[in-house]
């Protein structure tokens, strides 16, 4: 693998022991996928929620952040992921005070390095979204599926250690998605039923990826005749990704490099029609009318100040059944804007609670579901219902509306 | 008796160990009892074995992003496996051994890995080189 006079000099140890880390592992990790050389980054994103670096995690970062300041700097803006702990609310969660101080230390950890704590994985949305042809390293595979297909920014998923050893290097290897080759449609999809709504949109998502199913297809989807909002593309490539491991999506004459089949030598693909039946399969696995609901979850990706917006008129005037619980999960940017339009104090009333900075099933999601004796879940979010069977709960799928609605009822409304 | 297996160079140091062998994927984070150190998801083809010091050999790598942490945190309480061949390593995973320092190579060329080798070889696995070689059966 090729290396500038820059990275070499990383390498050598002459800008310290952080970045001669960072340049070892991406060769470990460049060699690995034949990626020729490094291409630079302008952001990094950094998915390192407690329960997944745990105490070791800590240990690893609290030793880079010990360096000296000019050593232990990242390179390039770098920001983070929703944490596992709301440090403001984890106790009546069931969250313990070891799994906060896990928390306090790794922030503590970042700070000292200049990462940005953003705690969000809706950055496209609330921080600065990437441009096309932008080259990032960013976590959390709905982030990079929005940011490779909507944005027509470049890059791979990237986990927690890789995102940071692009932080402080300022580069990546360039394999995958940072090539043109890897961009180019794998599979073709005909959608003839237009979704309606966010769970809709998830939906579709979820089919394709499950459908296409692996890291290096890049599905491409003809018939879409109106063009997505922020929120519904959000809702589609966080469920294609977490369905199907999908890094990057077209949609014909929507996303932007795909005005046409041949921008993505999808010609002679055959085209695979996306029927009703694959739409209403995915969903009666998520069904259960009429069932009681232990808790209603809007999260996975956390909510935007709009969809924050329609869970307060939802929820307006009404109040949760007192045998289900209603949590929220946005970025603390949003927060600030909800409550300052009045939409968290609506939710609030409603009886739920509106958590900032974190995403449900990466809290510790297992924990506070036997701590708080929650099974049955219900969520508008095709990711999160996916997710969560692995964590010990029945997961149910509804509009956000039936969402709440079921929260006043206690019970799965359809 | 020995069989040499080439395969696409990999990441970490050369190990030698005993094979644990499954026609089946892996996700460190919905497959694996970290604490106890077992396959515990049910369906599993390996649910209730333990992969504590084993040579894993499996189809492919599953799992989100934050599977990356994972395997450095397993290492580090000395709860993970000596190594992992794969016939298809997933990118997160591979970010994940670099971090831990433990070997992982796939792609092997004369196919599929989990056929290749038997739950109870004896291997030695190069990653450098990308050669696995099976000492005893």
């Amino acid at each position: 693998m090729q290396l500038n006079s820059e990275l070499e000099a990383m390498l050598a140890g002459e800008s310290g022991r952080a970045r001669q880390w960072a340049v070892e592992h991406q060769l470990q990790v460049g060699r690995m996928f034949d990626a020729p050389d490094m291409v630079r980054v302008s952001q990094a994103h950094m998915m390192a929620d407690a329960e997944s670096i745990g105490i070791p995690g800590v240990e690893f970062m609290e030793g880079l952040a010990a360096l000296p300041v000019e050593e232990r700097r990242v390179a390039i803006p770098m920001i983070t992921d929703p944490r596992g702990v709301d440090l403001d609310y984890y106790d009546p969660l069931g969250q313990t005070e070891d799994m906060a101080n896990i928390e306090r230390r790794f922030i503590a950890a970042c700070r000292a390095m200049g990462i940005l704590m953003t705690n969000t994985c809706i950055n496209y949305q609330t921080v600065m979204p990437p441009v096309l042809g932008d080259h990032v390293a960013y976590g959390d595979t709905g982030v990079v599926i929005y940011s490779n297909s909507i944005c027509g920014a470049r890059s791979n998923f990237e986990g927690g250690p890789s995102a940071l050893a692009a932080g402080l290097t300022g580069y990546t290897p360039r394999y995958g998605l940072h090539l043109d080759e890897c961009r180019r449609a794998t599979r073709r999809f005909v959608v003839s039923e237009q979704p309606q709504g966010l769970t809709d949109w998830g939906v579709l998502g979820a089919v394709i990826g499950r459908k296409a199913g692996s890291y290096w297809e890049v599905p491409v989807v003809e018939g879409i005749e109106r063009v997505p909002t922020s929120d519904e593309a959000k809702h589609m490539g966080a469920a294609m990704a977490s369905y199907g491991s999908t890094p990057l999506f077209h949609i014909v004459g929507v996303t932007p490099e795909c005005e046409s089949l041949c921008d993505v030598d999808a010609e002679c693909l055959e085209a695979e029609p996306i029927t009703r039946d694959d739409l209403n399969a995915l969903r009666s696995s998520f069904g259960a009318h009429g069932e009681k609901v232990d808790v209603v979850v809007f999260a996975a990706p956390q909510l935007s100040l709009v969809e924050m917006q329609r869970v307060a008129d939802l929820c307006r005037d009404k109040h949760r059944h007192p045998d289900t619980d209603v949590l929220v999960c946005t970025a603390a940017s949003v927060y600030v804007d909800a409550k300052s339009a009045g939409f968290i104090d609506t939710i609030e009333a409603f009886g739920a609670r509106v958590l900032q900075g974190t995403c449900f099933y990466q809290q510790y999601a297992r924990e506070i579901g036997e701590a708080n004796g929650w099974t049955r879940l219900l969520s508008n979010s095709t990711k999160i219902v996916n997710i969560l069977g692995g964590y010990g709960y029945r997961p149910a799928l509804a509009s956000m509306e039936n969402c709440v609605a079921s929260a006043v009822a206690g019970k799965v409304v359809a | 008796m020995s069989i040499e297996l080439k395969c696409h160079a990999g990441i970490g140091e050369r190990v030698e160990g005993i094979a644990l062998v499954a026609q089946d994927n892996f996700s460190a984070r919905y497959d694996l009892d970290r604490i106890k150190g077992v396959f515990s998801r049910p369906e599993h083809a390996l649910a209730g074995q333990s992969y504590v010091d084993k040579i894993l050999v499996m189809n492919t790598a599953k799992g989100g992003v934050a599977s990356a942490w994972m395997l450095h945190e397993m290492k580090s309480r000395g709860m993970a496996p000596t190594a992992i061949l794969f016939n298809a390593a997933n990118t997160i995973l591979a970010q994940g051994a670099a971090l831990a320092n433990l070997p992982m190579v796939d792609r092997f060329e004369d196919g599929d890995v989990t056929t290749l080798i038997q739950t109870g070889d004896r291997l030695i696995v190069e990653p450098a080189s990308g050669l696995v070689t099976v000492t005893s059966r």
